[in-house]
């Protein structure tokens, strides 16, 4: 039983972060219908900027939260910079473009990043500094939780509720779900849509800046490829969930945390991300449009 | 249709600088290593050991009158560049002996292909039985698995009297994979039992459900053969899960990057090596002496096994006062008691080495000298 409930631990923990960055997906998914494969690396980047952040502006910062604040702020700024010039300069020239262009361009832009990363930040891993002090919570019955697990949880069910707010309580928000609903007709009505949706963009990459750092916070080690696995994840998360529904993208990613953490745990290890990938055909074939999605009726 | 091509232009760069090679002044030894990826200090050390035993040859005279000259490739940490590195070391580069590589899974790939060519390789430091046994033309200066097994078994078994141990292996390692079963193996011998046997896959980062059932058994120590990367973070992991058990590990944890990664949560671990810092022999003393002042940082044992299979081949080629691979081989087959650094090293009949290996301990950022033993 104690066993059970610590892998209910890591696997929530787990799922936290798979999370983070499904968050980014399903949002930038939900207006633009795209997916967006570089946000993977986006992710990389931010722990990169961070890590960069850490080692050339504050060398000698003391573990605490005013300096993890820090480093998470830079992060999403960094994040969101490149975010927006990916938008700008790969994306926004095809939005016109059949949809499969701008898919193979996402794929493109994964791929520049993640060998474009090796050519400046090296092939090898690197050691990600402690920015948070760390304590290991015994909660009874040996049960261990560890400080960096409740940090990274709350934060994803934070952003979750951030993120439900802006979409649909704001006007912003009603802005995202008509370009959503159709990009032509919000364009009639006086929506400014580039501007949208490089508001989106700078979201969505600042979300997966901070989620690259609170993944270096956990597994200290990063290096350029680390975006492709989590990102791959946090892709079946969303499509779990109901790819563009915000509230499914976090659930599917904690089932995904969930069900991994139990087969290593349980079954083997080789399995883990075998089990992963079953999952996202089992939902395919079962459920296609996702846990919480709804089916939308093909606009012609 | 690509690949018959490749091997057509192949082959036509082949004879072309084959021609120009009649009457070169340099005699040219290959190197394979991981210079970057997962294991890149593995391919830096090793080649840079190789680089110090290739200039101290060169300012006393050379090999056999020529000047030695290296051709260094790095295969990223991956089996079919290995392959792929051989293959260009020996039909472009036209070296005379091959050294390399560190990871047995890679050395394994790359072996038959030396094997073809019938150019003699020297693997400084792949410690699997099977490396050696893929032909006759491929060596190792360094022990192999079941005696490093061996001697962490009876570490854990006499010197430190543990009952119950736990093995968290790579299975995508054949080092991995072959430690863990010849650790066990002795281990039961010795009377003690296995409890846990878990495996995780290399560049995995989360290791806590594994560790979490490692727990449960409440094993005397975990036993880790795989390379510093992960161990560093499954030390980490298993501090955060409140195991409080020592770690052991083998030769593939010699890395400054592992105190790096595990920090506070590895100090107190023991690993087997090929050499330690400490040892008082001049041979030792000098090579530490000579790495320090060419490259600024202390030699890890991978520095070692590089610097000793480079002097094992220019001995063997001098030997044979012969560039050709089958002199060559026959001279590297009957090393005798080569006074190396990481060791007394003979050649047996398997082209295996048999030599001592030593126990060292994690302390804060250095590996501290435990016990030596012997074959």
């Amino acid at each position: 039983m104690n066993e059970f409930l610590q892998h209910t631990i890591n696997g929530l923990a787990l799922g936290s972060i798979y999370a983070l960055v499904a968050l980014g997906y399903t949002m930038v998914f939900g207006v633009l219908q795209l997916i967006n494969f570089a946000h993977g690396d986006i992710f990389m980047m931010g722990s990169f900027v961070g890590l960069y952040f850490i080692r050339f502006v504050i060398p000698n910062a003391e573990p605490s939260l005013f300096t993890a604040i820090m480093v998470i702020i830079a992060a999403m700024v960094g994040s969101a910079i490149i975010g927006v010039a990916i938008e700008k300069f790969a994306y926004r020239p095809l939005r016109k473009a059949p949809r499969i262009n701008i898919l193979i361009t996402a794929i493109g832009v994964s791929l520049l990043l993640e060998y474009g990363g090796q050519l400046i930040f090296g092939a090898s891993p690197q050691f990600f500094p402690d920015i948070l002090p760390r304590t290991n919570i015994d909660i009874g019955g040996d049960i261990i939780l560890d400080s960096n697990q409740i940090t990274i949880f709350l934060v994803s069910v934070v952003l979750m509720f951030v993120l439900q707010y802006i979409v649909f309580k704001t006007q912003f928000g009603r802005a995202m779900r008509a370009i959503s609903h159709s990009l032509e007709t919000a364009n009639l009505i006086g929506i400014n849509v580039n501007k949208v949706i490089l508001i989106t963009f700078i979201i969505g990459s600042s979300l997966a800046g901070a989620a690259g750092v609170l993944y270096g916070v956990a597994y200290p080690k990063i290096d350029p490829l680390l975006g492709l696995l989590p990102g791959l994840k946090a892709f079946i998360a969303a499509v779990l969930g109901g790819i563009g529904n915000i509230t499914g993208a976090v659930i599917g990613a904690i089932i995904l945390g969930l069900s991994e953490t139990y087969v290593a745990g349980y079954i083997s290890s080789t399995y883990r991300d075998a089990f992963a990938f079953l999952i996202l055909i089992l939902v395919l074939l079962l459920k296609p449009a996702g846990l919480l999605g709804s089916k939308k009726i093909e606009k012609v | 249709m690509k690949s018959t091509l490749f091997f057509v232009l192949l082959s036509m760069i082949t004879v072309l600088v084959s021609c120009q090679n009649k009457g070169k002044e340099t005699i040219v030894i290959g190197n394979y290593g991981s210079m970057t990826g997962a294991e890149a200090t593995f391919g830096i050390s090793t080649r840079d050991g190789i680089i110090l035993a290739m200039e101290e040859w060169n300012k006393n005279g050379g090999l056999l009158g020529k000047q030695i000259e290296l051709k260094a490739y790095d295969n990223q940490g991956k089996p079919e560049e290995a392959r792929l590195s051989v293959e260009k070391l020996i039909n472009i580069d036209n070296v005379v002996a091959v050294l390399g590589e560190v990871a047995s899974t890679r050395s394994l790939a790359a072996a038959p292909v030396a094997q073809q060519y019938k150019v003699p390789m020297i693997s400084p430091s792949s410690t699997n039985p099977l490396v050696t046994q893929k032909g006759d033309y491929i060596f190792r200066v360094c022990f192999i698995d079941p005696f490093q097994g061996q001697v962490m078994a009876k570490f854990a078994a006499n010197s430190l009297k543990h009952k119950k141990g736990a093995i968290l292996r790579d299975s995508k390692s054949d080092y991995s994979m072959g430690l863990a079963d010849y650790f066990t193996a002795t281990f039961k011998e010795l009377g003690g039992t296995i409890v846990a046997d878990e495996k995780y896959v290399s560049g995995d980062v989360d290791f806590k459900a594994q560790l979490t059932s490692i727990k449960q058994t409440n094993p005397d120590f975990i036993f880790i053969p795989g390379y510093y990367t992960e161990v560093g973070l499954i030390a980490r992991q298993a501090r955060e899960q409140g195991i409080k058990a020592p770690l052991l590990g083998g030769d593939g944890w010699d890395s400054d990057k592992l105190t790096e990664i595990g920090g506070k949560s590895i100090d107190g671990s023991y690993f087997s090596n090929h050499y330690t810092q400490e040892d008082p022999r001049p041979v030792v003393k000098s090579f530490i002496e000579n790495y320090k002042a060419r490259f600024g940082s202390i030699p890890n044992g991978l520095a070692a096994a590089g610097y000793d299979a480079a002097v094992i081949t220019f001995q063997a080629i001098k030997t044979a006062n012969s560039i050709e691979g089958k002199a060559i081989r026959d001279a590297l087959a009957v090393t005798k008691d080569f006074v190396g650094v990481t060791g007394q090293i003979t050649i047996n009949e398997n082209r295996d080495a048999t030599k001592s290996a030593v126990v060292l301990q994690v302390q804060g950022t250095n590996f501290k000298y435990v016990e030596t033993v012997n074959p």
